[in-house]
């Protein structure tokens, strides 16, 4: 490949962004977003020529290697410095750069009023390097210093309105759920080289490959286990899902940054690549997909009961992601549709949040649907983007989510027992919610009586937003109408991805093809239907109505806060309290009891230090009258 | 072996007395006569060291410590004070019990070791000294101890030059010479010093001495012709005082006259009388 | 009369001499009880020479005499200087050994 030279230019250049904004300081204030955007795109135009150059080759010849040089050499470790560029990792740096770029031109209308824009935007490059070195890196201590890239950049950009404590709460909350879930990255690592004597992709995947010969199967499904736990970290994946609400504390670009591009595909990307070692322990693969699983219907009942349209679309990701992970779980037949939801994915769920965002913007930054409605007519373009969006995810063909979500649906009905049934109906079910909640966002939204306040000193005027904002949404909404249907023109991603993920033979679900379309179909128009009748035919209440257990439980996040802290936070406050207690009154109790006790007895010892010679004389003669003693009885015992 | 008759004599009778004069040690108040009981120890110790076959070290003793140790200490006892005399309060609480307990137990000890060892007969020197005691020690020294003479030589030579070290006063001032003084008296005449040497202390009929001032033309005591030491540790007297006590010696020898005539006098009353005596006849001598 | 009479006094001397230290406050009497310890070896020294009929003895406490001459040397200059700088002979006052 002739431009695989190029590759860490794809990481460079953002971090040369962000490093421009981040030294120059308020210098680059009243340009330095133009130097993020240029940063971002210059890194497309890279990763386009680079796609254009692996066009021209032979599918074989696609996974290509380029080493910047040894990081690390110590004993039995040694790792590159390394690049693997391959069409998996190349489909995510478009994703992640052209979408990246889309929200980097509207986050300049966006924050146009804050003061600390540059900053944000060189977070915004941070962010984008971080992402594209985990995406790009050849070994997993390389992925694992993107992986910790992308952790920082969320964080300094959820609490990027740090003055108020709520947003500061968040950042550190997503922080510190991270961690966990990097615990088990790290612990994976450490299992690999213990096991394998590397963590190169090459090396950990090709033994797995071949059934992990020398490895224990309670090894590997450890390690699959601590991938999982890692993924769910990222991935904001049950139960590790708690944080992703919160980020939505950060500024609205963010949010699709996180949840389109950026940082939760980060765990899908990750099961991906790990699929052999997930085969080589294939309980490890089930509880992979029964997090997916879980998570899917998780997030899409908590996302019917919420009133905030950042939330609900939060809520959404997780479901969506769900599907991704449940596709993961399923082994080499889902990889492809696992990556091509994502992809779609990340283009509709990023319209969606920039359309969000030009209707926050709108409306002074309210986020409460229910003081929304009937902003069909004045927001048109962002009615008619976040439509598109809307039908995407639906999965109402021909939208791109049709194609990738259904193919999902399909893979779930696929194998033999009781998995295809439960697998299937949980992605088939989800579907049918997300069409209701989704439907119930955007009917709340535009739909209906308008709910907001017409007069007084803070009532909003809602009106079309800037064109910097609103041409990225067109695009995207553009993507999200037409690039399913595109990549699935005679299969092409999944012949794409097969040097990468390998070719599956095809297998047959358990139920015919054109039922589970069928049913599918079904399920979305009955939800959206619902949501059309609850929403945009009747009256929608602007305050939450009394609601029974499962709503109000939704409305709180199934209790996710409330299960963390008393399974996690509590026992360990408590478990800390403790040790602290024990440490004050034992350990510390004891050693300064015997320091205090070295002290008396110093201080008693001082006082023989009177100064006066002549006691010392007496000191001295009667040590040499006792040592005159000892030696006339112990020459009289002897002798 | 067992010493003579005669040693025995001889050492029964200075031990106790080396002891008691040791003793003194711990009791006199001032530092002269503890300096004299030493030497009285000291003095014993020489004649026990003939005594004991060792006349060259009887005779070293003597002129070392009782001639030359000794007379260091009178000389440095002068030079700090001859009279002050040595309070035996104890000040350090419990002190005192604790030394002699010290004492008294070291004293024991050393005691019962010595009585309970077993010694082998006692050779004598008789041997030794064939060639005469200074001889045979000197062949020892300066066969086998040459070396560590000459080491104890150095460390002589050593402490004398510390000696000089230590009691080196450094000159804080310049040199005064006759001229210096000369011109300061004349400058100091103006404030009404005197440009003559100072008076002599007191030279009186009946007492001279340097603790007595002189008495001036009008009849008022000098000050300034006692001594300056005496002065600052105040034990000048004034002339009166003097002459008081000349006074209650007078009056005192006078009444023990007086006494002594009246007993002569019942006395010549009985026995018919002797011609009495003036009083004063004595005293004025 | 046996010569371990010469001991006991030795040791009896040398017993006072230690309590002169530990109980004077006179830096010059204090000296002193140095001084007729040291004497008390030499006697012991004498008196063993003698029993052992050999001279070394004689001659060790020759050593110690000239020893103990430079000794009281050097310690009555620093007696001097001491008292010099503090007008006081008594070794109570100078407690300087204390912190």
């Amino acid at each position: 490949m002739q431009t695989l030279a190029l590759a860490p230019w794809l990481v460079a250049t953002p971090s040369l962004g962000a490093a421009i904004l981040l030294l120059a300081g308020r210098r680059t204030d009243r340009w330095g977003h133009w130097v993020g955007v240029l940063a971002s795109a210059a890194t497309f135009v890279v990763g386009l020529v680079m796609l254009l150059d692996m066009f021209g080759m032979a599918p074989e010849e696609r996974v290509a290697h380029h080493t910047v040089g040894t990081w690390v050499d110590a004993g039995a470790l040694h790792v590159d410095l390394g690049f693997q560029i391959d069409p998996l990792s190349m489909t995510f740096v478009m994703l992640v750069t052209f979408v990246g770029t889309l929200i980097h031109v509207y986050s300049v209308a966006y924050m146009s009023h804050d003061l600390d824009r540059r900053r944000f935007f060189a977070y915004l490059n941070l962010f984008v390097a971080a992402m594209l070195l985990l995406v790009l890196a050849d070994s997993y201590l390389v992925l694992f210093v993107g992986w910790e890239g992308v952790g920082l950049a969320s964080f300094l950009l959820i609490g990027f309105w740090d003055h108020e404590r709520v947003n500061a709460v968040a950042g550190k909350k997503a922080f510190v759920m991270n961690r966990v879930g990097d615990m088990g990255l790290l612990v994976a690592m450490m299992l690999m080289l213990a096991t394998f004597g590397a963590v190169d992709f090459e090396t950990v995947i090709g033994a797995s490959a071949q059934g992990a010969p020398g490895a224990s199967q309670a090894v590997m499904i450890a390690i699959g286990l601590m991938l999982l736990l890692a993924a769910c970290g990222k991935s904001a994946q049950f139960p590790l899902q708690a944080w992703l609400g919160d980020a939505m504390a950060g500024p609205t670009p963010v949010s699709a940054l996180i949840h389109a591009a950026t940082m939760v595909t980060a765990g899908v990307y990750l099961l991906v690549r790990s699929g052999p070692v997930l085969e080589a322990a294939p309980d490890a693969q089930l509880v992979v997909a029964i997090v997916g699983a879980v998570t899917l219907l998780f997030g899409a009942i908590v996302g019917c009961a919420k009133d905030d349209i950042k939330k609900t679309l939060a809520a959404s990701t997780m479901s969506q992601i769900g599907y991704m992970m449940l596709a993961a779980g399923l082994g080499p037949v889902g990889y492809a549709f696992a990556i091509f939801h994502l992809i779609t994915h990340g283009f509709f769920k990023a319209g969606l949040f920039l359309g969000a965002g030009s209707v926050m913007h709108a409306m002074g930054d309210t986020v409460d649907m229910r003081r929304f409605g009937g902003l069909a007519r004045l927001l048109p373009v962002t009615t008619i983007t976040m439509g598109l969006g809307w039908l995407a995810i639906l999965g109402v063909p021909p939208f791109s989510g049709f194609y990738s979500k259904d193919k999902i649906i399909e893979a779930a009905f696929m194998g033999e027992g009781w998995r295809p049934w439960v697998f299937g109906f949980a992605a088939l079910l989800g579907a049918g919610i997300t069409a209701y909640y989704m439907s119930r966002l955007f009917f709340m939204t535009f739909a209906g009586r308008r709910r907001w306040a017409s007069d007084g000193p803070d009532a909003p005027h809602p009106h079309e937003a800037p064109a910097l904002m609103v041409w990225p949404m067109i695009v995207l909404a553009v993507g999200s109408a037409g690039l399913g249907f595109a990549l699935n023109v005679g299969d092409g991603f999944v012949h794409w991805l097969e040097p990468v993920v390998g070719h599956t033979e095809h297998h047959e679900p358990v139920l015919p093809v054109w039922l589970l379309i069928a049913l599918t179909l079904v399920l979305v128009v009955l939800g959206a239907a619902l949501a059309f009748r609850q929403y945009a035919m009747s009256a929608v209440p602007t305050t939450p109505p009394h609601a029974h257990a499962l709503v109000r439980a939704a409305r709180v996040d199934l209790h996710q806060d409330d299960v963390n802290e008393a399974l996690v936070m509590r026992p360990g406050q408590y478990l800390t309290r403790a040790l602290v207690y024990s440490d004050r009154t034992a350990v510390d109790a004891g050693w300064l009891g015997l320091a205090g006790g070295i002290g008396r007895f110093g201080d008693r010892l001082r006082r023989l230090q009177s100064g006066y010679v002549r006691q010392y004389a007496a000191q001295t003669l009667g040590g040499l009258a006792v040592i005159a003693v000892v030696v006339w009885l112990l020459s009289g015992q002897v002798g | 072996m067992t010493a003579s008759g005669g040693e025995a004599f001889l050492f029964w009778t200075l031990a106790p007395l080396m002891v008691l004069a040791a003793s003194g040690l711990l009791v006199v108040r001032k530092a002269v006569h503890a300096a004299i009981c030493v030497m009285f120890v000291m003095v014993g110790l020489a004649i026990l060291y003939v005594a004991q076959e060792a006349p060259f070290l009887g005779v070293v003793q003597v002129v070392v410590y009782t001639g030359a140790v000794m007379m260091l200490f009178l000389f440095v006892l002068m030079l700090v004070g001859v009279d002050s005399a040595d309070s035996l309060t104890e000040t350090i609480r419990g002190q005192r019990w604790i030394g002699l307990l010290l004492g008294a137990g070291l004293a024991a000890v050393l005691l019962t070791v010595i009585g309970r060892a077993t010694f082998r007969p006692a050779v004598g020197l008789a041997d030794a000294n064939a060639v005469s005691n200074p001889v045979a020690l000197a062949r020892v020294l300066f066969e086998h101890y040459v070396v560590a003479m000459q080491v104890v030589g150095v460390l002589l030579v050593t402490a004398a030059l510390a000696a000089l070290v230590l009691t080196h006063r450094r000159r804080l001032g310049p040199r005064l010479t006759q001229r210096a003084v000369a011109t300061a008296r004349v400058a100091a005449l103006a404030q009404g010093r005197p440009l003559t040497p100072l008076p002599a202390p007191g030279v009186y009929a009946q007492n001279n001495a340097m603790d007595t001032p002189a008495l001036g033309p009008d009849g008022r005591p000098l000050e300034h012709s006692v001594p300056r030491v005496l002065r600052i540790r105040g034990q000048e007297r004034s002339a009166t005082a003097v002459l008081a006590a000349e006074e209650t010696l007078v009056e005192h020898r006078a009444a023990a006259a007086e006494l002594s005539e009246a007993a002569e006098l019942s006395e010549t009353a009985r026995t018919a009388g002797s011609p009495a005596r003036t009083p004063g006849g004595e005293e004025h001598r | 009369m046996e010569l371990t009479n010469y001991l006991g006094l030795a040791a009896i001397l040398f017993a006072i001499g230690s309590a002169t230290v530990l109980l004077r406050r006179n830096s010059i009497v204090v000296f002193m009880g140095i001084e007729l310890m040291l004497n008390a070896t030499n006697l012991v020294l004498v008196t063993f020479a003698r029993m052992h009929g050999d001279i070394t003895g004689q001659l060790l406490a020759f050593f110690v005499m000239v020893v103990a001459a430079a000794e009281v040397v050097v310690g009555l200059a620093i007696i001097i200087t001491i008292f010099r700088a503090r007008r006081s002979a008594s070794v109570d006052d100078v407690n300087l050994l204390q912190s």
